[in-house]
């Protein structure tokens, strides 16, 4: 088992905040669950707590983007996007300000705190904003690789992090290429197309089947938005269906974006593993996978259902 | 141009144009007028052939509503044509409705929606701030937008962040869209919440030149603290049909109240 994407996020950000004097890093009251306290404790003079008001966390990161400097904004996803979801809009998408937030406890693997804190429809909200782009990294090595990209990266960025310790997938020589998709296994009978920590049990799922005999294609979707279309039509044409898996609610995600790209191009059964229109509840984060079907033995048995 | 003078021009102007677009808000552009054409040809450091020098000091309407009045202020300081502004509201027009950063020069944050430019604003002044730089930053607020919660968030990290380069002024006309403050959500005293959240407070009549002069020299010499300047206005100024009618909130002159408006405005000698 790797760390969980926010580790990374924190010890990424200490790197990048010795290399560049202009990023600045906010919390709401968070910093030791979201890991900003590390840079907090680096670069205290660049490091800005706003108190528990997370409306006033993005109308701060906008006025300082608006100087001139780099924010990363981060708080749980649940309040980023949701208790600061008109000031997104309107203090940083609609002037198009360099404001990347990264948001953390994403899903329904928060865990224990239970359905009041664990957002299933981040991506939805964020992916729906003009100028807003969207990463959801699947492991602690492509979250450095995706933080690094955030802070030479220009308008708003949404980046999708989760509390839970996450297998790894990808190795030290593995580079984030944003909007482009990435194919992890090959295969003709079926795409499993991931993001998340989603992704390691899509692949986990493709290696059972391959035992028997069904051939599955796992294509990783760190960005969200702009979606990567050629690899999506490219899977509609070459393989039988396309199953999506997110920890996300179905309507407005991953799944709901790859059946745009489908039915815009190659009109194919595209088949939803999330969660259907409802709301998380407390238990043990495993336990909530378990419950809600977001594992790789109920991705098996979805793909023999439909093969 | 001395900002008297660029009082009056702008008051002639924001009845005109907002005539012109047939919708906008006069009334809230007449109160503040007073205070723009101060901060633009007095105030703020700024220089219209270098509109994105990042040394000039930073503006936020954050009651963007009364956009007319900043685009005057920007027009009749030489940030654009003062042509461009009957294209109020129109389409294709770098004049939206509510201010644009992205489509109009001179206009450093775009606002409209209640409450966020103070947000923004602690920002820019916390930006400068970090540079150690001497940049100010001003940002003009109604009285009814205080009823937005994010207001005093911003607020509290104002004081927090010892941004003494930020300065909070409010255009107190007393009216809101749906009446009178006190009838619709009643904001009890203005100047004493601000004190209570820790920042250095200034009472004054918004049209008294020497009382707005003092103030924002009073502003300048103060350090440690961010300063608010509650400026009590009357809603539709210098037009005496419009003065203290929340009617004339969000409604465009007809061509008959627009000549009479600006016969007014032109017989008002500047003081």
């Amino acid at each position: 088992m790797g760390l969980a994407t926010r580790d990374a996020y924190g010890k990424t950000l200490v790197q990048l905040g010795a290399e560049n004097k202009d990023i600045v890093v906010l919390d709401a009251d968070l910093s030791k669950s979201t890991k900003t306290a590390d840079f907090g404790k680096a670069y205290s003079d660049r490091f800005i707590n706003v108190g528990i008001a997370e409306q006033n966390l993005m109308g701060i990161a906008a006025g300082l983007a608006n100087y001139g400097k780099i924010p990363f904004a981060s708080t749980f996803a649940m309040f980023a996007t949701g208790r600061a979801f008109e000031i997104i809009r309107n203090s940083i998408c609609y002037p198009n300000l360099n404001v990347t937030i990264a948001a953390t406890h994403s899903g329904i693997s928060v865990g224990e705190d239970g359905g009041s804190h664990q957002s299933v429809e981040d991506i939805a909200l964020m992916n729906s904003l003009p100028n807003m782009e969207v990463i959801v990294p699947a492991d602690a090595r492509e979250t450095e690789e995706v933080i690094k990209y955030a802070a030479q990266h220009k308008g708003p960025l949404y980046i999708r992090l989760g509390r839970l310790n996450v297998d790894d997938i990808f190795d030290e020589a593995y580079t984030y290429q944003h909007g482009k998709g990435v194919q992890l296994t090959d295969g003709d009978d079926v795409t499993i197309v991931a993001t998340g920590l989603m992704t390691a049990k899509a692949k986990e799922a493709a290696a059972t089947l391959k035992a028997d005999g069904i051939n599955a294609r796992v294509i990783h979707i760190p960005t969200i938005k702009p979606i990567d279309r050629d690899i999506i039509e490219k899977a509609a044409r070459e393989t039988k269906f396309i199953l999506t898996c997110e920890e996300h609610s179905v309507i407005g995600g991953l799944g709901a974006v790859v059946s745009t790209v489908t039915s815009e191009t190659y009109p194919t059964k595209v088949v939803k593993l999330g969660m259907y229109d409802t709301f998380g509840e407390s238990g043990t984060p495993a336990a909530l996978l378990e419950k809600y079907g977001l594992t790789a033995e109920n991705i098996v048995k979805i793909v023999k259902a439909h093969v | 141009m001395h900002y008297k003078q660029a009082a009056l021009e702008m008051r002639k102007s924001i009845v005109d144009m907002i005539h012109h677009a047939k919708s906008g808000h006069p009334g809230g552009s007449l109160s503040a007028t007073d205070i723009l054409a101060y901060l633009y040809f007095e105030e703020m450091n700024v220089d219209p052939t270098q509109p994105k020098d990042p040394n000039r000091d930073r503006f936020v309407l954050s009651k963007g509503h009364a956009a007319p009045v900043l685009y005057t202020a920007l027009a009749h300081r030489g940030f654009f044509d003062t042509e461009l502004l009957p294209t109020l509201r129109k389409l294709e027009s770098p004049l939206q409705g509510h201010p644009d950063s992205k489509k109009l020069v001179g206009v450093d944050v775009s606002t409209g929606s209640l409450g966020q430019g103070v947000s923004n604003a602690v920002g820019l002044a916390l930006g400068a701030k970090l540079d150690n730089s001497s940049v100010r930053v001003y940002a003009v607020l109604g009285d009814g937008e205080l009823q937005e919660g994010i207001v005093w968030e911003a607020l509290m990290a104002s004081v927090h962040y010892k941004l003494d380069n930020l300065v909070i002024i409010v255009d107190n006309n007393g009216l809101q869209i749906d009446g009178r403050n006190i009838d619709v959500m009643d904001l009890g005293t203005i100047d004493d919440k601000f004190r209570a959240f820790g920042l250095n407070t200034i009472e004054i009549d918004g049209h008294d030149y020497d009382q707005i002069e003092k103030a924002f020299a009073t502003a300048r010499e103060t350090k440690g603290v961010p300063t608010a300047i509650v400026a009590k206005t009357i809603k539709g100024k210098g037009v005496s049909f419009m003065e203290d009618v929340p009617e004339w909130h969000g409604v465009a002159p007809s061509a008959e109240d627009l000549e009479a408006a600006l016969k007014e405005l032109s017989a008002q000698e500047v003081k």
